[in-house]
């Protein structure tokens, strides 16, 4: 079984690092849309500060339905797919791999720039390590309970928008938390059970997402 | 132990569903019927008014009844959704398809008439600050999204197993949600209307008891006949329902 993860994981990077604008795109996304909300505050240092840790999350969790939105696209076109069912039944070891890159190519991502991002939105300092950390820990959750979402969804044409009505209704805990977490820090207090609920979902979610993505590659590929 | 393993074998059949449960849909009906006629005259007309809240409490009769059965359709639509992926039964989609409009329907009318409760006795429709309101909220969309998945996908099987799939991944949420909104909503700050725990008086107690019992006769009822009504659209082809539409009096 490792075998086939690490095999997986191999492949997978191997075509992130081909395809690099692919990876680009919702990060450029990301800093685009926190410009717009920049501005829409009407730049305000005390304005951008107190609305910075909800205007992040919510972005980041919408910058993550773009890049979920393609995540199996390509591989249920060109039939890599249905090459995986037919190694194995159940391939979660290929799918946990495939969850696990998905993750690296945009919730670590994000998780590196989220302190430039909480600079451009007007965060202290002091605050941007657990801002840091927020992410570091509630963003597997986002990837790993959204590709639940993109699984079943692959087969449909146009699917952006109900990826987005399936997935964001079951990533409120991690917003609720995460948000928690940095504005506990803007006011000084130490995280509290926050941000070990945040790995709380996110170990969750690792472990119970590769059985539902791949019962929900399964039903895709099937229609 | 045989008549259980018998019944559930029978359960995936269609046929045997149709003709079985055409007692159960009359029955359930006329419960229905019965019940929510009697606590809805007892708790609006007959129960004594809040001494606090005056007449306004009396939606209490059909706003608990509605959120209680909004809440359990889902939890139904969970199970049949584990049914249909464990077991393969067909049955258990033609339930989910019963269940979603019905439990759509009911979280609205329980947002609803929340929202209607809400103005006279806390002073708003909508408080962001109170858990039970944004989890509700929440359950709507969980539902949205079931049926948007359904409309979305046109092979008929694949859609039931998806929103299987994520039936179930909703039910595995949706104490989490219920529990993060909660405390959300201690930590955000005081709940600036936290409702009454009311103390109930039995006179005022039992019509909502009456009332509750009744939503639940009503979903069995839309349930049954939904589902009846399901079943003869998928098998339209067989013969026993091409036989059931020219003799209907022969079951």
């Amino acid at each position: 079984m490792s075998g086939a993860l690490g095999g997986q994981i191999r492949r997978e990077l191997l075509l992130l690092a081909r395809s690099r604008t692919d990876v680009l795109n919702p990060l450029v996304f990301l800093f685009l849309t926190v410009l717009l909300f920049a501005l829409a505050l009407d730049g305000r240092p005390e304005n951008l500060r107190a609305h910075a840790a909800g205007v992040l999350w919510a972005l980041v969790l919408l910058t993550n339905m773009l890049a979920l939105d393609g995540m199996f696209r390509r591989d249920y076109d060109d039939g890599s797919l249905e090459q995986m069912f037919l190694i194995t039944q159940s391939p979660v070891a290929p799918v946990l791999g495939k969850l696990l890159v998905q993750w690296l190519a945009t919730g670590a991502l994000i998780t590196l720039c989220s302190p430039l991002l909480g600079l451009a939105l007007n965060l202290p300092a002091k605050v941007l390590p657990m801002l840091f950390l927020a992410f570091l820990a509630g963003s597997p959750a986002v990837s790993f309970i959204g590709a639940i979402g993109a699984s079943v969804t692959v087969g449909i044409r146009r699917s952006g928008a109900i990826l987005g009505l399936l997935v964001l209704p079951m990533l409120i805990p991690v917003l609720i938390f995460g948000v928690s977490v940095v504005n506990r820090a803007l006011d000084g207090d130490p995280p509290g059970p926050a941000i070990y609920w945040l790995a709380a979902l996110s170990v969750a979610s690792i472990m119970a997402a590769p059985f539902a993505v791949s019962a929900g590659l399964k039903v895709s590929l099937e229609q | 132990m045989g008549w259980i393993t018998t019944t559930w074998h029978r359960l995936g059949s269609p046929r045997w569903f149709y003709g079985m449960m055409a007692p159960w849909q009359t029955g359930f009906g006329i419960a229905a019927l019965v019940l929510l006629a009697v606590g809805s005259v007892w708790g609006l007309v007959w129960a004594p008014a809040d001494y606090q809240q005056g007449d306004s409490f009396r939606i209490i009769y059909i706003h608990v009844p509605t959120v209680i059965v909004a809440q359990s359709a889902y939890m139904t639509l969970g199970a049949a959704g584990l049914v249909l992926l464990v077991w393969r039964m067909k049955m258990a989609d033609v339930a989910m398809v019963a269940i979603v409009p019905f439990g759509m329907a009911m979280t609205a009318l329980g947002l609803f008439t929340g929202a209607v409760w809400g103005r006279p006795t806390w002073g708003t429709w909508w408080e962001w600050t109170d858990a039970r309101l944004v989890s509700t909220l929440i359950l709507l969309f969980l539902y949205f999204g079931l049926h948007a998945l359904r409309q979305a996908i046109p092979a008929a099987e694949s859609a039931a197993r998806a929103c299987a799939v994520l039936a179930i991944a909703g039910l595995v949420n949706i104490p989490i949600i219920k529990y993060s909104v909660e405390w959300w909503t201690t930590l955000h700050q005081g709940s600036t209307f936290s409702m009454r725990r009311i103390n109930m008086p039995a006179v005022m107690y039992l019509p909502l008891l009456v009332n509750v019992i009744g939503m639940y006769c009503l979903f069995g009822y839309v349930m049954i006949a939904r589902m009846r009504t399901e079943i003869l659209r998928r098998e339209r082809d067989t013969s026993w329902v091409v036989e059931l539409v020219r003799r209907p009096d022969v079951r």
